[in-house]
């Protein structure tokens, strides 16, 4: 429950942050790309301040035992540069680049009630849904011919 | 043309920040939409509860601000519905396999001073930048 609670407090917390910061306009988004056209530089700000705020806090919390409502930090362990971690981030850029949505931004504008967060939203989740099965399918042959 | 926003954008992205120093002080995770949302998918993980609170609060975020004060929040999506519906679906298939988008590369992966994080996001906006200028400048936009 308590876990509930504090992520719920924290969900409002990035919520207000994207909402503010302009990350959930698809057409800030766009124009921050658009360097050759019309350029907002106002993103670079965003990723600035998330980043140093960051990577200051993380400094300080990840020194602890453990989390205060949960028994174990959660953290990815892998290093390793493979083909899905570079193949899929070149994918995304493109998604992103063609609507200015991207998963963190559309979320929030969902509570504003726009209806091509709708779409992104639902298409998204097919399309990591799809990516999922893919994957496992995939898996599980390999286990078999193994 | 959208408005340069310096005060509005480093106010934001710190808050973005505090998130994720708050997520993982607390409920220790990483406060990255890819992955929270994946686990919601079927087949949900066991911990779908804190996963759908954070989620449920950043939609309502927004409801909130627009309640309560007199901020407006502006939003424009230019783009033709058809195409925001086929950019997702990249998306999509792009943060699964890349395990992961900007705020879980781009923010917490960056601030964990992770190798993969810093290629994908590199990578990420790069082929973004690239999109829109093919999209904009070498087809004429939409």
């Amino acid at each position: 429950m308590q876990r509930t609670i504090s992520a719920g407090l924290i969900g409002l917390v990035f919520g207000t942050g994207i909402a503010l910061s302009g990350m959930a306009n698809p057409a800030k988004v766009l124009n921050f790309f658009d360097i050759a056209g019309t350029w907002d530089p106002s993103l670079a700000l965003v990723m600035v301040s998330a980043l140093t705020v960051a990577a200051i806090g993380y400094r300080f919390v990840l020194r602890r035992d453990k989390p205060i409502v949960e028994t174990r930090f959660h953290l990815p362990t892998g290093r390793k540069l493979d083909m899905p971690l570079l193949a899929g981030s070149a994918i995304f850029g493109v998604g992103w680049g063609i609507s200015g949505f991207c998963p963190g931004g559309a979320i929030p504008a969902l509570g504003l009630g726009e209806p091509t967060a709708w779409i992104f939203v639902g298409t998204m989740l097919a399309g990591i849904a799809a990516a999922r099965t893919i994957r496992m399918g995939l898996q599980a042959r390999a286990t078999q011919t193994a | 043309m959208t408005e340069f926003t310096p005060l509005m954008s480093l106010l934001g992205g710190t808050l973005i920040g505090l998130s994720a120093v708050l997520l993982m002080a607390f409920n220790g995770r990483i406060a990255g939409m890819t992955g929270i949302l994946t686990g919601l998918l079927p087949p949900v993980s066991s911990d779908w509860p804190w996963r759908a609170a954070f989620i449920a609060g950043a939609i309502v975020a927004p409801m909130l601000i627009l309640a309560a004060s007199s901020q407006a929040i502006s939003f424009e999506s230019p783009v033709p519905a058809p195409w925001i519906a086929i950019s997702g679906l990249i998306a999509g298939v792009g943060v699964y396999f890349g395990s992961g988008c900007t705020s879980g590369h781009g923010v917490c992966g960056m601030a964990r001073l992770s190798p993969r994080s810093l290629a994908a996001t590199v990578i990420f906006m790069a082929t973004a930048t690239i999109t829109v200028f093919v999209v904009r400048h070498v087809l004429g936009g939409f």
